[in-house]
């Protein structure tokens, strides 16, 4: 999820201060509409809220930090998993010589 | 509030046996070396070989830092740990979130499971972190943009 560049953008602008799409866009390489769509995917994460303000959805993070803790932690263990499985066959190689 | 669990596999080229003795013996060799949360970087981290041993890092100096503790020791099949880092990487002895590790055969290696569960036991500390940054975790982003730059550098 926060491997991506522009998600990880998106955050960072929002972290500043809470923005509605527009503003979010305004700031960014990218379009309105892909702006939605990575807001979509930061708030089924449980990274992103939004509430309404009039007519607007203002987008803020998600103060309660879950979601980027399980996010973080979710890379972490793959990583960790693949670092492991690459020791492990460099072992059972090294064994078999 | 409940948050699903992590659920991570791969298979390796070995048996459950001499699996779950490279994950548990020689995890300071294959841990990666940036993942440490005391000052100086580790130059062994240790699993104790019981139910109720201790989870922790040490440095160069010999200074120790805990990352918890073993819930259950049951070679070569499972491996449960309790994970008592919060948040913001601290040890809290009162957190337990539990990485339970299984290794099963497969062809003539094995499959190793890895899930870490009750994630939503991070909640308050979570929650005061983010309060603490106001309203925003940068140090979280960016540290998590740092590692997977980092990673692809390797």
């Amino acid at each position: 999820m926060l491997a991506d560049p522009t998600r990880r953008a998106i955050l960072e602008r929002i972290g500043r201060a809470p923005a509605a799409v527009g503003e979010i866009a305004s700031g960014l390489p990218v379009s309105r509409p892909a702006v939605s769509q990575h807001l979509k995917l930061l708030k089924e994460a449980g990274l992103v809220t939004e509430t309404a303000s009039g007519t607007r959805r203002i987008y803020r993070i998600d103060p309660r930090g879950l979601g980027a803790m399980r996010d973080w932690l979710d890379q972490f263990w793959q990583n960790s998993l693949d670092n492991f499985a690459a020791y492990a066959d460099a072992q059972a190689k090294g064994e078999k010589q | 509030m409940t948050i699903a669990p992590i659920v991570k596999s791969v298979t390796v080229a070995v048996p459950p046996e001499r699996a779950f003795a490279l994950f548990t013996g020689d995890i300071g060799r294959w841990w990666a070396p940036n993942m440490h949360i005391a000052p100086e970087p580790f130059t062994e981290v240790v699993i104790e070989p019981q139910a109720g041993g201790r989870w922790f890092e040490r440095d160069a100096a010999g200074a120790e830092c805990d990352w918890g503790k073993v819930l259950a020791w049951e070679p070569p099949g499972r491996l449960l740990l309790a994970w008592q880092l919060d948040a913001g990487f601290a040890l809290d002895p009162d957190l337990i979130t539990e990485v339970e590790v299984t290794f099963e055969p497969e062809g003539t290696g094995s499959r190793v499971t890895l899930t870490h569960r009750h994630l939503e036991r991070f909640g308050p500390s979570a929650e005061r972190i983010a309060g603490q940054l106001a309203g925003g975790w940068p140090g979280l982003v960016e540290r998590f943009a740092t590692y997977v730059q980092e990673e692809k550098d390797q």
